[in-house]
């Protein structure tokens, strides 16, 4: 199926390859400033109900009935079915109101749909969520990426080499920097399972990495008179069948996640299926073209034979 | 000899999946819809299970079992569908003080019971039910225990007529200013004020004539305070939450300042809401003498005998400050320890003073909610909540001197304290609570997921498994049975540390499956490779499973340390990902590595074999050279 007995020139393509992150990663960033993050209701705060109708009701009656009775920004859509309607209306439900008096926003939505519309329906879930929680989260979530990366280049640092390190971390976030592009383009919500999804394409990312590093790092030692370009497209064609078995294996689950997960991990699956196509993209052509743009070398990964010389070279 | 597993691997190896299928397995058994009864005072018993299966009967819903656990009734139902209905049934044919409560009940065989085996909690999204996250309000906690100082400061200022200026304020930082006209009267206020107050730090200052007193509590003693509210604010939605009747009600301290409950099966979240929002205050009523004008006394009932107490309330709980169980020094006999706030302090010290001797009343006053059920003409049911008060006398000790803000209530046997501090501090809450996240699952949704979750993960493996036999042949249905041991052992870890599944949780497992296969599929490579550069098959084995071991070792560990990382400082759904994630992570490193090794050697290991199934065409022994 994918087996290569000839080394493939995967390096000769990497200024094209560069060219094509550049852009993704311009387009990203360009989206977050443009269009900016649509934050689910885990990040924004806010009050989110989900109604199972007997009948399937008329999206815009619904927004009326929300309208006439006081309520502002709120946003009203089918979920999975046409029966399914969820409600979300962001920062309505004051917050600081005392245990006493506090009124849940879900109910009420309930019973004025309810006399509305003359029919019988079912609140399936309803939250509320504090703006200040939202904010927690959304700085934790990026405290969180930060730790992690600094961990990961720590090990990295000390399993292989610091150009590794870097490698690894520029493809992690190459990798987060698209995945968050892609849901910003989109106008996808990005809600704490995403964000779930987001950090599970940390590892994977990583993970993909990890394994062409591991045989780059093999092949630098094992070939002799190889000069770094082809040690690397050996060491990528070498581990291409893996790369893409394993890759496909992981999108065959996403994919019965995406078709029958059903709507409350869909955000997570899509950011799972994107991440996985990136991460085996950035696998064989960030990490890598980042060592070979750092100037890797043989020398880098055997340091005993070039520690006299370096002392020698010292003045 | 190569590729041969010593005998007491093997058996470890048979071991660890025994075990893991013992305390896996409740989880293959799918509780029942049930129905739980509970009274509001006390157990519940035979009768009022009789009556309520009887009605069930009558209604024509079929139910496994009824039957008495721990106190409270189970009622087991076959349809999940019936559960409403029966507890809308159940509820009106019994008196309005029992709870019914809808809930899933276990359903763990007695022999997996006995090695201590249970199924994973589910979390609310998949369960069903309630959650609340509440802040309390230290803010208000501490300026309450400023405003109430000052009050007391100006009560001893006052008394010992030294002259200042008003108001005594708080200022910005947490301070108490008082300012006085000179420095004597200022050095005799402070003397006065700090054998009242030792907790408090005093600092001096003049400005423009004004000699200014600045009180600040020590950082220690705000924190106490804090803590203080906290954990009173926790023990009265314990009680709260106990009246609720849920099986197993979650009411966790979150960090500095925050309360979780959660309240799995609860679907009447009004309901809930207006119970943990109750009030119950704590009075404090003079018993009548008996010469009292009709017409301005109640009669309570005290331990079984008729009490009659004047109308006239002395104080409210909301004076009550603190109440505290402690013992008596001299006598070592249990008492409790009540402060009142300033103004309570002074109506305390105006009835009391006059009236040594006689006999003052404690009660202790709830509003509850109750559900109210009717059954309409039309045979629907009609549930709906109402509030009643209920009112209790809880002690009537004599007083002894005039009281004042503190004073102490004895003649209590040993637990009597206790119950009674608690029941005092129940009633209020130290400082306001607001609701800061609120979420409310349905069950059919919960159900909803859980189908769907199961269904993609089994459609996932399925593909996962076609695949693998597809391509790597009799090593792909290795490394296929090393992924269904793998879930085994997954589901096993997790039931055993507790963890409770969400939906993230089944995400993570789903992930867990395609990451799984990695190791295999690097392994499965890397034998293939050595074969083609023309090793022996034996030979193609160790080496492809010893080099492919240091590249999943890192990228696990690299992982690992993501989940970890994300672990500590993620929150609920974030944090349930991570768990599955890591115990996926070192499940999968033991299957895929060990287990399939194990398998592998059983097969070809200690022959001498010519061909390895693993999806290529095996080179000539000397045909691959260049």
């Amino acid at each position: 199926m994918v087996d290569f007995n000839n080394t493939i020139d995967f390096m000769g393509k990497r200024k094209f390859a560069t060219m094509i992150s550049a852009i993704l990663i311009v387009i990203s960033i360009g989206s977050f400033f443009v269009n900016g993050m649509r934050f689910g209701l885990d990040f924004t705060g806010g009050t989110q109900a989900e109604l199972l109708f007997e009948e399937s009701p008329d999206l815009e009656d619904v927004r009326n009935v929300l309208g006439q009775n006081g309520f502002q920004n709120y946003e009203v859509v089918f979920f999975g079915s046409d029966l399914d309607v969820v409600i979300r209306i962001q920062d309505l439900q004051e917050e600081g109101l005392p245990l006493e008096e506090s009124n849940q926003t879900g109910d009420r939505v309930l019973t004025m749909l309810e006399e509305a519309s003359g029919q019988n329906i079912e609140l399936l879930r309803s939250e509320f969520i504090g703006a200040q929680v939202g904010d927690e989260l959304r700085e934790q979530g990026g405290l969180g990426m930060l730790v992690a990366l600094i961990m990961i280049m720590i090990y990295i640092s000390l399993r292989f080499q610091f150009k590794f390190a870097v490698g690894a971390v520029v493809a992690l976030a190459h990798d987060v920097i698209i995945v968050l592009g892609f849901f910003s383009l989109m106008q996808f919500d990005f809600d704490l399972t995403v964000l779930a999804a987001v950090l599970a394409v940390v590892g994977y990312s990583l993970n993909d990495t990890i394994v062409v590093s591991d045989r780059i790092r093999e092949n630098f030692r094992l070939l002799r008179g190889v000069d770094p370009t082809e040690t690397i497209n050996t060491s990528i064609t070498q581990t291409f069948s893996r790369t893409i078995i394993t890759s496909l294996t992981t999108l065959l689950v996403l994919l019965a996640l995406l078709l029958v997960g059903g709507e409350m991990i869909n955000g997570f699956a899509v950011a799972l299926t994107a991440g996985v196509i990136i991460g085996t993209y950035s696998s064989i052509y960030v990490a890598a073209n980042v060592l070979l743009y750092m100037h890797i070398s043989k020398e880098d990964l055997i340091p005993a034979q070039k520690d006299d010389e370096e002392l020698d070279a010292l003045p | 000899m190569l590729n041969k597993y010593p005998l007491w691997k093997n058996l470890l190896i048979v071991f660890v999946i025994a075990l893991s299928a013992i305390y896996a397995a409740p989880n293959f058994y799918p509780p029942d819809p049930a129905i739980q009864i509970s009274h509001d005072s006390g157990l519940v018993d035979q009768s009022a299970i009789d009556t309520a299966s009887a009605s069930l009967i009558a209604d024509g819903i079929y139910f496994l079992s009824a039957e008495l656990e721990d106190g409270s009734g189970l009622i087991r139902l076959q349809d999940q569908n019936d559960q409403r209905r029966a507890q809308e049934i159940v509820q009106l044919s019994l008196p309005d003080e029992y709870l019914i409560a809808q809930n899933m009940a276990p359903n763990t065989p007695g022999f997996l019971q006995s090695f201590g085996a249970g199924p994973m909690a589910y979390g609310l999204d998949l369960s069903g039910g309630v959650h609340f996250l509440m802040e309390v309000d230290m803010e208000q906690a501490v300026s309450n225990q400023l405003n109430d100082s000052i009050a007391v400061m100006r009560r001893l200022l006052r008394e010992e007529r030294l002259r200042y200026r008003p108001p005594i304020e708080v200022d910005a930082t947490n301070r108490i200013v008082i300012r006085f006209n000179d420095a004597d009267t200022r050095t005799a206020a402070n003397n006065l004020i700090r054998e009242e107050f030792p907790d408090l730090i005093s600092r001096n200052s003049e400005i423009a004539n004004e000699f200014i007193l600045y009180y600040q509590p020590t950082e220690a003693s705000i924190l106490l305070l804090q803590d203080y509210a906290l954990q009173q604010n926790l023990s009265t939605l314990r009680t709260r939450v106990d009246a609720l009747g849920v099986r197993e009600p979650k009411v966790q301290r979150m960090g500095q300042d925050r309360i979780v409950v959660e309240l799995p099966g609860i679907q009447d979240t009004a309901r809930a809401k207006d119970i943990i929002s109750t009030v119950a205050t704590l009075r404090f009523h003079l018993v009548a003498e008996s010469n009292a004008a009709p017409g301005t006394t109640t009669d309570y009932d005290y331990q079984g005998l008729p009490l009659t107490l004047e109308n006239d309330l002395i104080v409210g709980g909301d004076s009550v400050t603190q109440a505290q169980a402690t013992f008596d020094a001299q006598t070592s006999l249990p008492q409790v320890n009540i402060t009142l706030d300033a103004a309570g302090a002074r109506q305390m010290n105006e009835a009391t003073r006059g009236n040594i001797g006689r006999n003052m009343a404690i009660l202790l006053s709830e509003t509850k909610v109750r559900t109210v059920t009717e059954l309409l003409p039309s045979g629907d049911i009609v549930s709906s909540s109402e509030p009643y008060e209920e009112i209790r006398v809880i002690s009537a000790p004599t007083i002894q001197a005039a009281l004042g803000r503190q004073f102490r209530i004895t003649g209590l046997m040993g637990n009597e304290a206790n119950d009674l501090a608690l029941l005092i501090r129940s009633g209020a809450l130290a400082a306001p609570m607001y609701f800061i996240e609120e979420s409310t699952i349905g069950p059919s949704l919960g159900q909803e997921n859980i189908d769907r979750g199961v269904l993609s993960v089994q459609i996932g493996l399925a593909l996962v498994l076609v695949f693998m036999v597809v391509y790597y042949r009799l090593f792909g249905l290795v490394a296929n049975i090393a992924l269904s041991i793998n879930l085994f052992l997954l589901i096993a870890v997790m039931s055993i540390i507790g963890a409770t599944l969400t939906l993230p949780g089944i995400a993570g497992i789903v992930l867990t499956v395609g990451m799984a296969v990695d190791a295999n599929v690097l392994i499965f490579a890397r034998i293939r490779e050595e074969l083609k550069n023309g090793l022996s098959v034996q030979k193609a084995i160790d080496s492809g499973y010893g080099r492919a071991f240091v590249t999943i070792l890192d990228a696990n560990v690299t992982t690992l340390l993501v989940a970890i990382i994300l672990y500590s400082i993620g929150t609920g759904p974030v944090k349930g990902f991570a768990v599955t994630l890591s115990i996926g992570i070192l499940t999968s490193m033991f299957t895929a590595i060990v287990v399939t090794r194990a398998i592998i050697n059983l097969i070809y290991g200690g022959r001498k074999v010519n061909k390895l199934s693993i999806g290529i065409k095996m080179p000539e022994p000397n045909a691959n050279n260049g």
